[in-house]
């Protein structure tokens, strides 16, 4: 069973996230990057069927600042090949990612086959798109999102997809498929910095170059801003009758009750 | 504008999802700023008198074909794609749920048009679809214009209240029909949870209690308040330490990581520790009667007053509401 | 008539020669036994323990010959040390007496023959005796917890009677035979001549020789269940102490150990041999158990049996033919919860009698497990942050100084301004929202004492203490160098910092070329005693003062402190649990990230609070970030809220030196 495992990275929330001067656009002097947390999960969920199954993982991401950490770190997991798309400058579309990823999976000859190809059922920078569809729907190949347990069988997997309140649904989904993985069935393995460094000097990182593919123009971003942020609750007050009757007016609003 | 605006109306097992009726009073908004009508997608098998609930939309457009039955997103993308090739909306509004996500980006990759996601807002001005968008993770807002057409627009929940998109109206239903060839993925059955052990983890709606709520018989209040919300209970340190709560109760640094839709806290007060447990509740309300609480710096709402007058309080309107 | 007990004949064969046999059998046996035991610490990994001979031995002089931390606890100290030496002294007449056995052609008496040594052995025989009298009452009747009553110490109690009643008797015996009542050599034996029933002089000779066989067989008995038993101890704790840590007990690394030892141990010659040695050395004495926080607060752990199931799993499994019994050391013999329930607080280490070193045996397992990737969510969460951002708390580390915005002034930059102290803030002292207020007073009093300091701000990351000890290795390295590359930058004499773990990790890890660090009392405590402080607004009150472990048995801390304390102007009272007893607050070794477990009857901190509440002080005084922390939170627990107060060293000081 082989599995290849697409990654992006995302601006890391933790940081100070500041417009950039074009008021379109994140700053970049100070943005840091993060992998997208859900493909962690993608990758987690992929080396734990090759725990079961064997196989190979191959990890494929877009370049992007400290990549190659990333990168090590997923081979000391446990990944085989670690290839990475160069020559890209910050991807800022999901529709892009997706052009790049669907080309080079396409266009690279030893990447394919495989019986999977998972990815993080969506990122927080996903304005134009998520990833998975689109791709399951350039290979022609079956799809399934908002996945949280996997098993696979001869040609076939079952996966296990999200719905809300505890309720999830079991789907049977021929492979070779494209999932879109919500969460592993396990927490991202840790792997400790020692094996990391190892992986550092007895791993390789492929690269390929990255094909040209033009800019996706149906969305366009007129305007980004922070929204505004109290810091403080928004105070309800009168009596307990009263505060009950303004809660449940808001929680109604929110599409809550 | 050329074309109606579409909203996909969500049901699931037998049931119309309250999302649905947000979309019906965002996309009744648009609709009226773009001067055009607005139309509900209902997709399902016998589910006739579902359909029925959506008046709120002025024609409600029915495909019952028995394919349509059972939560298979490649189905009704297919459903939606044909109907959309005949009709020629303008916008299709999809519900940002588990449930519905699917459908929306895989008939958007069958369309070939972007699938313009995280939406809180969208207005019609001019022929143009504005919408604002959040964006890493609630950290900016973009306002974004989509010129594909059809746009697929993913909206949040919670972009517009229930109420507003109820109608009394009777629905227009045009029933419509969609020819759908076997699906690559096959649905196998729901798997609901296991109500012995409550995960709070997976809980939409919790109701977390704190040193605020005094005694252990207190905490009926707590537990009736979240069974009207269809929640659990859950609690800080010091409530799991009394042994009123289980373990697998506590919320924070030394306990579970919860980010429930709704997080209610009566009588907490807002430890570094406990706030690393729950910060990214969608929704947090702090019941406190201590007004310098250092919870009123995280939580959303804030109510200064005692937790044990307010949850019965609560309780009532809510049980009163749900009916 | 001659007297020589081996100038009779048994079984038809000359004495001497039985003797010869018996005396072969049990020294092979035990020869045998040893052999295999050593023969175990060959197979274990490497580290130095030959370095610095002179201290080792002043250390084995201390240790071994005067015992003072077996006085720790008065009611077995001096019983122990006088059973120690009547021991000693019994082994040097029996191999005398044995020796002359073998080779009765030898031109000597016996060492009960001789008026001095016999008078030794009489007067040792009937102190030991009372010894062992106390040891049976105690063990009987005032066990403490933790000891093992086991059927080991029993027996070997027994033979250890045996050998001096034999030795009393035989000299009474020997004393009616020659027909005397009584001899100044031997007072007690002595005595019993008038209790012993009148008989003729060959029975009595008779008589004597059977007590001096049975003292030899007994002997011999021993020998070969000695190191099968926990008096294994005898033999190996001096070996144990001989090669102890001369190192820092603060220093974790594995300088002058094999390189595998950063990959931590699974099995049992993955330790190193010195650490297999402190299994053989352990006496059971449970010591370390008893001052164990977690082991008092319910915790899966007994760092005593952690050493006793090592010892154990080595001699199973060590022993075990080639496919050994498939027990597991991890999993099957030691939990991975009682590997995570240690606070490395260092009180079993301060405690051990045979000067054990229990942390690191930990640590190792710990190490082990964290390479696998075994850990709780938390731990690996609070990891990844130390990774990413450099702190466990996740936040940025821009936000590192943010603490300085609400000063009105501006805290220099050491990397860019030259300092006279470098001030290491440390993770909670900067991040944590309830200690931002206890920070910025540390950074006023500095000020105005008209300290010159500086912070390294967002080149800090944390020092790595915990992090060590939780057993990542790999990320102390990376922190430690990202740190010393900070500091590289930088222009100071010296090091300040708030956080006593950050303060051992420093002072005792990184290797810092003889800059001195300085813990933030310290500091306090000279510009106390230089006049630059000058406390206006004496306070008053009763407080108490909990001593960190990384401040005091970690370094030997403990005055400055106090000295600052006392120059504020308040009584200061010690809890009953202070200086190198102080109680652990449980934050310690990582323990601060990981989750609660059930069964855990009263948390430390707990512990803690009610034990300086008992005092009747208003105060806690801490000295430490995290114990702040730590005790704030166990007041809600332990319901003392507006009973007793926590503050930091500084809130006093502050207060005390505050312009009007
Ligand atoms: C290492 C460590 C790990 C920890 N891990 C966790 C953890 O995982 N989870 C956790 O929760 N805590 C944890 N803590 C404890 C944490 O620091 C706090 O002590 C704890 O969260 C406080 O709980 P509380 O808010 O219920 O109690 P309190 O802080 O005592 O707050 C009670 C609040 O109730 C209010 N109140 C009183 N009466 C009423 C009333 N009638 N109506 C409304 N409000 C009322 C008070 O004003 C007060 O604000 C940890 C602490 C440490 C040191
Ligand atoms: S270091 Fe402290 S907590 Fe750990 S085993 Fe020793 S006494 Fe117990
Ligand atoms: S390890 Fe040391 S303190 Fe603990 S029981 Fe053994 S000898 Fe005693």
């Amino acid at each position: 069973m082989n599995i290849l495992v697409l990654m992006k990275v995302v601006p890391d929330v933790v940081e100070e996230l500041e417009v950039g001067s074009d008021g379109k656009s994140l700053d970049t002097s100070f943005l840091r990057t993060i992998i997208n947390e859900r493909d962690d999960h993608a990758l987690e969920q992929a080396l734990l069927l090759k725990d079961k199954h064997g196989g190979k993982v191959t990890l494929l991401t877009l370049d992007a600042p400290d990549i190659d950490d990333v990168l090590f770190t997923a081979l000391a997991k446990g990944t085989d090949r670690a290839v990475k798309i160069c020559g890209v400058e910050s991807v800022q579309s999901t529709q892009t990612a997706v052009k790049l990823f669907g080309d080079v999976i396409a266009k690279t000859p030893d990447l394919l086959p495989v019986d999977l190809i998972l990815t993080g059922v969506s990122a927080i920078d996903d304005l134009d798109g998520l990833m998975a569809a689109p791709i399951a729907h350039q290979l022609g190949w079956p799809y399934t999102g908002v996945v949280t347990h996997v098993t696979l069988a001869d040609k076939t997997a079952t996966v296990i997809k999200e719905f809300a309140g505890g309720v999830r649904g079991e789907y049977d989904v021929p492979t070779p498929a494209v999932l879109g993985i919500q969460a592993a069935e396990k927490p991202p393995r840790y792997v400790p910095v020692a094996k990391v460094r190892a992986a550092m000097k007895s791993q390789t990182i492929e690269t390929v170059d990255a094909p040209a593919v033009e800019a996706a123009t149906t969305v366009e971003v007129q305007q980004m801003a922070k929204p505004q942020v109290t810091g403080h609750a928004e105070m309800l007050e009168g009596s307990a009758e009263d505060v009950a009757g303004k809660i449940c007016e808001l929680l109604a609003k929110r599409g809550l009750l | 504008m050329a074309g109606n605006i579409w909203i996909v109306a969500e049901a699931w097992r037998g049931q119309v999802s309250e999302i649905t009726f947000e979309l019906l009073a965002l996309g009744r908004e648009v609709a009226g700023q773009a001067g055009v009508p607005l139309e509900a997608v209902l997709l399902g098998s016998n589910a006739r008198e579902l359909a029925q609930k959506l008046g709120a939309a002025d024609t409600v457009l029915y495909a019952d074909n028995a394919a349509l039955a059972d939560p298979v997103p490649e189905n009704a993308a297919a459903a939606l794609a044909q109907l959309i090739k005949e009709r020629q909306p303008a916008a299709v509004l999809v519900p940002l749920t588990n449930l519905s996500v699917d459908v929306g980006v895989v008939l958007a990759a069958q369309l070939n048009v972007p699938f313009l996601n995280y939406c809180k807002n969208l207005k019609a001005d001019g022929g143009n679809l504005t919408a604002t968008c959040v964006l890493y993770g609630g950290k900016m807002e973009a306002t974004v214009t989509a010129s594909a057409k059809p746009a697929i627009i993913g909206i949040l929940p919670g972009a517009r209240s229930v109420e507003q998109g109820r109608s009394d109206k009777a629905a227009a239903i045009t029933d419509v029909a969609v020819t759908l060839a076997a699906p690559k993925v096959h649905f196998k059955k729901y798997l609901d949870p296991e109500t012995a052990d409550v995960d709070i983890t997976q809980k939409d709606f919790l109701v977390a209690v704190g040193r605020g709520i005094q005694t252990k018989d207190n905490l009926e209040l707590a537990e009736d308040l979240a069974a009207s919300l269809g929640g659990a209970v859950c609690g800080s340190r010091p409530v799991i330490d009394q042994g009123w709560l289980g373990l697998s109760r506590q919320v924070g640094k030394s306990g579970m990581l919860v980010k429930p839709k709704l997080y209610v806290m009566l009588g907490i007060s807002g430890a570094p520790e406990h706030v690393e447990g729950m910060k990214s509740s969608q929704c947090i309300i702090a019941v406190n009667t201590d007004a310098a609480a250092p919870i009123f710096n995280v939580a959303h709402y804030g109510v200064v007053g005692d937790a044990l007058e307010v949850a019965p309080a609560l309780t009532e309107k809510i049980k009163a509401r749900k009916g | 008539m001659d007297l020589d007990p081996v100038r009779i004949s048994l079984m038809g064969l000359p004495a001497w020669a039985v003797l010869w046999v018996l005396t072969l059998g049990a020294f092979g046996v035990f020869g045998f036994r040893a052999w295999q035991l050593i023969g175990l610490l060959f197979k274990a990994r490497s580290e130095n323990r030959f370095d610095q001979l002179g201290a080792r031995v002043m250390r084995f002089a201390r240790h071994v010959l005067l015992q003072p931390r077996l006085f720790n606890e008065p009611s077995i100290g001096l019983a122990h040390f006088l059973i120690f030496w009547g021991f000693v002294v019994y082994v040097i007449c029996f191999n005398w007496a044995l020796i002359r056995g073998l080779a009765p052609v030898l031109p000597i008496p016996y060492p009960d023959e001789v008026g001095l040594s016999a008078f030794f052995l009489d007067v040792f025989s009937v102190t030991v005796l009372i010894s062992l009298a106390a040891a049976v009452v105690r063990r009987v009747f005032f066990p403490p917890a933790h000891l093992h009553l086991s059927w080991d110490a029993n027996l070997i109690l027994t033979l250890i009677g045996i050998l001096m009643l034999t030795t009393l008797f035989g000299a009474g015996f020997r004393l009616v035979g020659e027909g005397k009542a009584a001899s100044g050599w031997t007072p007690f034996g002595s005595l019993l001549t008038a209790v012993l029933p009148p008989m003729t002089a060959p029975t009595a000779h008779a008589w004597a020789k059977g007590m001096w066989w049975m003292h030899i067989i007994t002997v011999l008995i021993f020998l070969v269940y000695l190191p099968y038993s926990k008096h294994l101890h005898l033999l190996a704790s001096p070996f144990n102490v001989f090669f102890g840590n001369l190192r820092p007990a603060g220093d974790l690394s594995i300088a002058g150990g094999s390189e595998e030892l950063a990959a931590g141990s699974a099995k049992w010659n993955e330790f190193t041999w010195k650490q297999l040695l402190s299994g053989f050395s352990c006496a059971e004495c449970g010591r370390c158990d008893r001052s164990c926080p977690a082991a008092n607060s319910g915790f899966p752990l007994e760092p005593q049996q952690l050493v006793q199931k090592l010892k154990k799993h080595t001699i199973h499994a060590g022993l075990a033919k080639p496919n050994g019994n498939g027990e597991k050391l991890i999993g099957d013999v030691i939990t991975e919860n009682e590997i995570w329930s240690c606070t490395t607080c260092m009180s079993c280490i301060e405690r051990c009698a045979v000067l054990n070193e229990q942390i690191p045996i930990l640590v190792q397992l710990r190490r082990h497990l964290v390479s696998e990737g075994q850990m709780a969510k938390t731990v690996q969460d609070a990891l990844n942050n130390f990774n990413r951002y450099g702190n466990s708390f996740g936040k940025s580390d821009r936000m590192r100084a943010k603490w300085t915005q609400a000063l009105g002034w501006k805290v220099k930059d050491a990397r860019k301004e030259e300092v006279e102290y470098l001030w290491f803030v440390g993770d909670y002292a900067s991040f944590d929202p309830r200690l931002e207020e206890s920070t910025r007073k540390t950074a006023n009093v500095f000020k105005a004492a008209g300290v010159d300091f500086g912070i390294l701000y967002e080149g800090e990351r944390n020092a790595g203490n915990d992090v060590r000890r939780i057993g990542e290795e790999g990320l102390f390295e990376m922190l430690r160098d990202k740190n010393l590359q900070a500091m590289g930058k930088a222009k100071y004499k010296t090091i300040v910092t708030t956080d006593p773990h950050a303060f051992n990790t420093l002072k005792n890890e990184y290797d810092l070329k003889g800059v001195e660090v300085l813990h933030y009392s310290e500091v306090l405590d000279r510009l106390a005693a230089q006049g630059r402080l000058t406390f206006k607004n004496k306070l008053a009150g009763r407080v108490t003062y909990h001593d960190p472990c990384y401040l005091g048995r970690y370094n030997d801390i403990y005055e400055p402190a106090r000295r600052v304390l006392k120059a504020t102007g308040v009584e200061l009272v010690e809890m009953p649990r202070s200086f190198n007893r102080s109680y652990c607050c449980g934050a310690g070794g990582g323990r601060i990230w990981m989750e609660d477990v059930e069964g855990v009857k009263e948390r430390p901190a707990e512990s803690r609070v009610r034990e300086a509440a008992a005092l009747g002080v208003t105060t806690l005084v801490v000295a430490c970030p995290k114990d702040l922390v730590m005790f704030q939170d166990a007041l809600k627990t332990a319901g003392l809220e507006g009973k007793l107060a926590i503050k930091d060293v500084i809130d006093l000081v502050e207060e005390a030196t505050r312009q009007a």
